[in-house]
């Protein structure tokens, strides 16, 4: 008897686990949350807040898809991963989507079978120094010990960069974030290596940022964005558009301020679209014809994510660069609502 | 009268399977065999669905890939463009380095405190107690945590070691450092003689044996006991010694040249270093490399040693420019004199010392860190040590388990003999308390090898870290990688305890 339980377990088991990847979005619906990856703690991109409410760039697309879909920014169980079980979490159905600083790369792409919808944030690999060092150069770190978070990319990119410039050095692997961090406060590594938005976040929480340097090299190009599984490209789709609905807000001027005004109906057809006063768009994607609106009143667009968690008026102070909009001579370009 | 039956003629039915005994068990059995290897088929077809659905192949072809990732410690020759096979060899190696150590640590700890904790000394025992206590109820985790904390918050960073008046100074006359980033001890090079020394040195083990032999079997015969322990110590030390020390006076002064690539005849070393910092060396013998590199750091010069095994290697080496000072023996410079394969060379006026049979490289600060020596990193202690005391405690009570299961009487029976205690515990209550202790003491071995798993808590490249970790990672092969890991343990553990069965088999009551 209790062998033929087990067995009928087993076998719902396998079948449910077979169908799951066609239906993401009804999943999400029917559980009433969003089950989001995001990191351990990295303040400004996601971290628990003193409340213990997460919060931060990463942890906002997430807000964002739960608006899109459930109307509720709020619905997400955000599940934090490290470098090495991200991807088993979301290839497993763990989490139905993974925005955890995570760099778009061929293998991960194509091999792993992830599908990435884009990219919220334009870095790439730097190193910091304490100042006393004296070091000015990533040139000059020829037998320097490095931490270093192991199941990255910057472990390889890190590896080929010492090696094209001829030097050695002695990699210290560390699991996440926050032992990292002690390691190289403790002076366990002389250089900590990780994405230069990385860096500048972990610096605003030490108790004397400017005892630190970020060295000026920049080794590789690591464009991090929210990614999904393959196989269910209807839920890749809201993920997506989710993300370019936020882009194409602070280029046309939605805010979260003035959302419900435009909401209303505007002179211009591309807001009209967008907002769900002309056409279907929302039902295309399978939603609300409001989506977008619930998403940026409760999130704000691109610009405003990114001022209230990493921008220059943050303890992070990361300038906007290369994450400007297109018209402002950075690289994000939302493909049309049309 | 004779009673007669008939012998049953009815044939075998179907409900004899179940209503007779004689069937009932196997077809139970028969029934439950088939349960289970269909659940297990099940399990295995959802993986294969599963993993057809999600497009993933099963493959160990990423074996043989580039890894492309860098290990800190390894035992073998490796960098980033060696295979993702050569990766996991290194974490094996590294597992079975700290598996080792540990069992070795945990047995002496184990044993030390299993016996201390029956003393009749309070304090002593009450101490044991604590520390059995102590580790045996708080995760391993922690503690391996726990130690790497301490290790690197409370030793000082190589650089508080620069300068005038240092925050920290080097131990041993300067040959040991301490630092936040491991434990820097001096590295052994062999120079020439050593065959010979290592040849006495063999000689003198074989002595011992053959002399404990002989001291064996004269108590026997005539129940005199011979010192053994310091003729032992005594024959470990002396001849290897005496041969070390009479080789070095002989030759450790023998000035070897060195021949320098682009020098001009009879230029010294500080005004060829001036022109040619910090320069690559080579040396046969290595001893005169370590010689010439501690005589280019009083020039305030750091050597990049390159290791050389024969002269062909050394002329090859200065011929490509891998290094461009060598030392050598005075009759291997006329080769060297003028070009080497169209490299001009010279030979300096300064000459270095041969060296000793077996000569200590001390580690150097050097750059960021120290350099030279080797290197026990923290990461490694810290789980040695923690795996060490965590599996010692529960070693400690297995071995007064086997202790108190020997009966009291044999302990008053062999006092009344006249053996002191020490004898007592050796000669009488160890050797039957061993029979106990084996068995589980494997188990505690197997515990030792697969809780070095945990490695990954404070970075140490083991197994679960190179293929379990990194390379799953990059190349997302979870289910191989992961089934690989499995194998290996299992292959380590069964090994452990087969060689551990043999030593029992040894051990235990023979009955005959």
């Amino acid at each position: 008897m209790k062998k033929s339980v087990f067995l009928g377990t087993l076998a719902v088991a396998g079948l449910a686990a077979g169908f799951a990847s066609a239906q993401t979005l009804a999943e999400v619906q029917e559980r009433g949350a969003l089950n989001c990856g995001v990191t351990t703690g990295l303040t400004g991109f996601a971290a628990p807040d003193a409340n213990g409410e997460w919060a931060g760039f990463d942890v906002a697309i997430c807000r964002a898809v739960a608006a899109a879909v459930l109307g509720d920014p709020m619905a997400v169980e955000f599940v934090p991963t490290t470098g090495q079980t991200r991807f088993t979490a979301l290839a497993s159905g763990e989490i139905d989507v993974l925005a955890r600083n995570t760099t778009w790369t061929f293998s991960r792409d194509v091999d792993l079978s992830f599908e990435f919808v884009g990219v919220n944030y334009y870095d790439g690999q730097g190193f910091m120094v304490p100042r006393d060092l004296g070091v000015s150069s990533a040139m000059e770190l020829d037998g320097a010990t490095v931490c270093i978070q192991t199941g990255t990319t910057t472990e390889l990119n890190l590896a080929d960069f010492f090696a094209s410039n001829n030097m050695s050095y002695e990699p210290v692997p560390i699991e996440t974030n926050a032992e990292a961090q002690q390691q190289y406060l403790a002076g366990a590594c002389d250089v900590y290596t990780t994405d230069a938005s990385g860096l500048a976040a972990t610096r605003a929480t030490f108790e004397d940022p400017s005892a630190h340097v970020v060295l000026p090299e920049i080794i590789s190009k690591e464009p991090l964005g929210p990614l999904v599984r393959h196989g269910d490209n209807e839920w890749g789709d809201i993920v997506r558009w989710t993300l370019n609905g936020l882009i194409s807000a602070e280029e046309l001027g939605i805010t979260s301020a003035n959302v419900m005004e435009l909401a209303a109906g505007t002179e211009n057809p591309e807001i009209n679209r967008m907002l769900g006063t002309e056409g279907e768009l929302g039902a295309m994607l399978g939603l609300e014809s409001d989506w977008l609106v619930n998403v940026i009143s409760s999130v704000g667009n691109y610009g405003e994510i990114f001022e209230g968690n990493i921008g220059e008026n943050t303890p992070i102070g990361l300038a906007r660069g290369l994450n400007a909009q297109w018209t402002d001579g950075g690289l994000l370009y939302s493909p049309p609502f049309r | 009268m004779a009673t007669y039956t008939d012998p049953p003629t009815e044939s075998f039915r179907l409900s004899q399977l179940i209503y007779d005994t004689r069937y009932r068990s196997m077809t139970i059995q028969v029934v439950a065999f088939i349960l289970v290897m269909l659940a297990l088929v099940i399990l295995a077809r959802n993986v294969v669905i599963n993993l057809g659905a999600l497009g993933k192949d099963f493959d160990f072809g990423f074996l043989f890939n580039r890894a492309g990732y860098d290990i800190n410690q390894r035992l073998i020759e490796y960098s980033n463009d060696s295979t993702h096979g050569r990766a996991a060899l290194v974490g094996i190696l590294n597992t079975l380095l700290v598996a080792f150590l540990g069992c070795i640590m945990a047995t002496i700890l184990g044993v030390f405190a299993g016996v201390l904790r029956l003393s009749n000394n309070w304090l002593v025992a009450k101490l044991m107690s604590v520390y059995v206590e102590g580790f045996r109820n708080i995760p391993l985790l922690l503690w391996i945590i726990v130690i790497f904390a301490i290790m690197t918050e409370s030793t000082p960073q190589p650089r508080d070691f620069r300068g005038e008046d240092a925050e920290a100074s080097m131990l041993l006359f300067d040959s040991v450092a301490i630092t936040n980033r491991g434990i820097f001890i001096p590295a052994p090079v062999w120079g020439d003689g050593t065959l010979l020394v290592v040849a006495v040195f063999l000689a003198s083990l074989v002595g011992i044996w053959a002399f404990r032999r002989y001291a064996r079997k004269r108590q026997e015969a005539t129940g005199d006991i011979l010192p053994v322990f310091w003729v032992s110590l005594g024959l470990f030390i002396i001849p290897t010694l005496a041969v070390y020390l009479a080789f070095s006076a002989a030759i450790a002064r023998d000035q070897y040249p060195l021949v320098a690539v682009g020098a001009e005849q009879g230029m010294t070393l500080e005004d060829y270093v001036a022109e040619n910092r910090n320069p690559a060396i080579c040396a046969l013998p290595s001893t005169a490399g370590v010689n010439l590199s501690s005589a280019l750091r009083g020039l305030d010069q750091r050597a990049d040693i390159l290791r050389v095994g024969s002269a062909a290697e050394l002329q090859a080496s200065v011929a490509s420019g891998d290094c461009i000072i060598a030392a050598m023996p005075p009759d291997m410079v006329d080769e060297f004199t003028g070009a080497v394969d169209g490299v001009e060379v010279a030979t300096l006026a300064d000459t270095v010392d041969r060296g000793r049979p077996l000569q200590f490289e001390r580690p150097q600060l050097a750059g960021f860190n120290f350099e030279g020596g080797v290197q026990l990193r923290n990461s490694l202690i810290a789980l040695w040590f923690a795996l060490s005391l965590y599996t010692g405690a529960f070693i400690a009570e297995i071995v007064r388990a086997g202790i108190l299961s020997v009966s009291r009487g044999q302990t008053e029976a062999s006092y009344a003999l006249g053996l002191r205690p020490n004898r007592t515990m050796n000669l009488v209550i160890l050797p039957q308390a061993l029979r106990v202790i084996i068995p589980p003491l494997i188990s505690q071995y197997l515990n030792l090898t697969k809780n070095s798993s945990l490695a990954i808590a404070v970075g140490y490249m083991d197994v679960r870290s190179t293929l379990g970790g990194i390379t799953i990672n990059q190349t997302g092969r979870e289910l191989e990688g992961m089934l690989l890991l499995g194998l290996f343990y299992l292959l380590t553990s069964l090994i452990i305890s087969g060689v551990m069965n043999i030593y029992n088999n040894s051990v235990k009551l023979k009955e005959r």
